[in-house]
């Protein structure tokens, strides 16, 4: 009988589950869209039309225009790497923070452990929506801020998961062995502990791309998040919001587009949890 | 449980300190001070505005004053609304928001609870796959995609509810925001119920209950509802905080005198005393609610009671 590792298991058990993998493909094809897209229409994101102005789907325009003219597919695509860029900056900013945080807490157990995670705790009941908010507020709008803030709520999920995880994988035995052969924790952390962490951190990753576009977009309708004429989805939903009785169009694709995206990664972020975690195996 | 609840309560202080401490000094730090209209004062008025607000004390008493100001409920006066404090806004919007949010939070466990309970009585069938299909669509459509489309549809297409306004307070008006504020919650309650539900009807006492004999209906009523409806319980307080961002985006868009839109313009307009405002008032209803329902969930959890009354 031939050996299958974690990975191909998961894998097999990934491909077997159909919206995830319907959902995989979308995703990649969205992003492919969204990265090539701009580059081959006529128009860019901030270019006026002046010979249709706020008009629907047409041959020359896909999408329609908005009220100044501007080709609404272009700022549709456009407004899709911003979005998906903020997910998955936003992410990896949380990843980071919530891997060390958790890893070291886990790892060294005791009283650093206590405190930490009591931080954690305090963190955790604060309404941080609120604070990204404040933030926003208090320092203008810049993406760069709007990554970190996003990015430091996030966290904390990660942290408690990877703390569980490590008190767990510490007692093993490669880790027991790498100890005797007088590794020191932090190399231990980097290279026994934390690659064995990626199975749950995929899956967390997943979960929270989405959650972070969904925050992004919060803030534009707040008229926090990016400024004009650049554009993510949330806005694009937001402008849609406040023209939809006169132009439907500018409404329907940015909210079928962002609800779609959100679809995808949360039905992707659930397979993967099914296909990693043996338990639900049926 | 009075022990519990001492502990609890020490846990959610220093929460509501490090709440007002991130504020504070999130105020202090941001460009430009309160008072940096657009016309300049003259120096003798901005003097005894800062004497007014302690600005010319040292940090540290500022500080002290400030939490005295809080504590003591004298909010600043807004910027943007000079006629108005930051507390007169707040006890007129709250009510209305409050109705809203207790009818959504009420309205998302009725409906969460019960659909998630009958998707895992009946695992793995069509009503279970709709009922996930229903969550999985309230968790991705974000309620301010959510609330232009229904306008469009009920209110706008087919003329059934009025699109927006409070009409002081008429049922027609409430429908609609109250439905897109518990949207989200029904989804996530709904996925959490089906989930404990399913483990607990695999646990052996519920075989045991099932091999004396007992009605199945009997079951679920004496000894699978309650356990499978605690996670329910101790979501209560993400739920709480998710009502109150949604409906800062819900009063927007159905123009409801809420405190959700004065959030809004506030943010907009740079009020920092209001966004101020309504940070710490909401920030601490959460910290409370979030500690009222930890007591709930220890006085229905026999684990959790049982250690501290032992």
């Amino acid at each position: 009988m031939q050996s299958r590792s974690l990975w191909a298991d998961a894998g097999r058990r990934l491909r077997a589950n159909r919206a995830a993998t319907v959902s995989a493909v979308l995703l990649v094809l969205l992003s492919v869209a969204v990265i090539i897209g701009p580059m081959l229409l006529p128009w860019s994101y901030d270019a006026v039309d002046w010979e249709h102005i706020a008009e629907g789907p047409s041959a020359a325009h896909w999408l329609g225009t908005d009220q100044i003219g501007r080709d609404l597919l272009a700022r549709l695509l456009y407004g899709g790497r911003i979005s998906l860029m903020i997910g998955v900056v936003a992410t990896l900013v949380s990843l980071v923070i919530g891997i060390s945080w958790g890893a070291i807490a886990g790892y060294f157990g005791g009283k650093l452990d206590a405190v930490m995670m009591r931080i954690v705790d305090i963190l955790y009941a604060l309404p941080f929506m609120f604070f990204v908010i404040l933030l926003m507020v208090f320092f203008g709008r810049n993406i760069f801020l709007m990554f970190v803030a996003i990015g430091a709520i996030n966290w904390l999920d990660m942290a408690r998961i990877v703390r569980g995880q490590t008190l767990s994988l510490k007692r093993r035995e490669f880790v027991e062995s790498a100890v005797v052969m007088g590794v020191g924790p932090l190399t231990i952390i980097r290279r026994h502990i934390v690659p064995n962490l990626l199975g749950v951190v995929a899956v967390y990753v997943t979960l929270t791309i989405p959650q972070v576009i969904l925050a992004e977009s919060f803030l534009s309708f707040l008229g926090l998040g990016v400024q004009e004429p650049q554009t993510s989805w949330g806005a694009l939903v937001n402008d849609g919001a406040q023209v939809m009785e006169t132009m439907p169009w500018m409404l329907i694709a940015p909210a079928i587009t962002l609800a779609l995206t959100l679809f995808c990664f949360n039905f992707l972020g659930d397979g993967l949890r099914d296909a990693l975690d043996p338990k639900e195996q049926r | 449980m009075y022990s519990y609840a001492i502990k609890r309560l020490l846990g959610a202080l220093p929460t509501l300190l490090v709440l007002f401490t991130l504020s504070f000094f999130l105020m202090r730090a941001a460009p430009g001070g309160p008072f940096d209209a657009e016309r300049s004062l003259p120096p003798e008025i901005e003097a005894n505005l800062n004497a007014r607000f302690h600005l010319d004390q040292p940090l540290y008493q500022q500080y002290f004053s400030y939490l005295e100001d809080v504590v003591t409920g004298r909010f600043w006066p807004s910027i943007q609304y000079s006629d108005f404090n930051v507390k007169e806004l707040i006890t007129n919007g709250f009510p209305i928001s409050m109705q809203l949010g207790l009818a959504a939070l009420l309205l998302a466990l009725l409906v969460g609870c019960s659909i998630g309970a009958l998707a895992a009585l009946k695992q793995n069938s069509r009503t279970d796959y709709s009922v996930m299909a229903l969550a999985m669509t309230g968790i991705s459509v974000p309620s301010f995609v959510l609330a232009p489309l229904l306008v469009l549809v009920c209110a706008v297409w087919l003329g059934w509810l009025p699109a927006g306004g409070w009409n002081n307070g008429a049922l027609a008006n409430q429908v609609l925001p109250v439905i897109v504020l518990a949207l989200p919650q029904i989804a996530w309650i709904s996925r959490l119920t089906r989930g404990s539900m399913i483990d607990v009807l695999r646990s052996p006492f519920i075989l045991t209950a099932r091999a004396k004999g007992l009605p199945w209906l009997l079951i679920l009523r004496r000894h699978a509802l309650k356990p499978a409806l605690l996670p329910v319980v101790s979501y209560l307080g993400p739920a709480a905080a998710g009502i109150v961002t949604g409906s800062i985006v819900v009063e927007t868009i159905f123009q409801l005198p809420g405190i959700g839109r004065y959030f809004v313009q506030s943010a907009i307009n740079r009020d920092y005393t209001l966004v101020m405002g309504v940070v710490l008032f909401y920030g601490t209803l959460i910290i409370v609610f979030n500690f009222l329902v930890d007591l709930l969930y220890a006085w229905l959890d026999p684990k959790v009671r049982k250690e501290y009354t032992s």
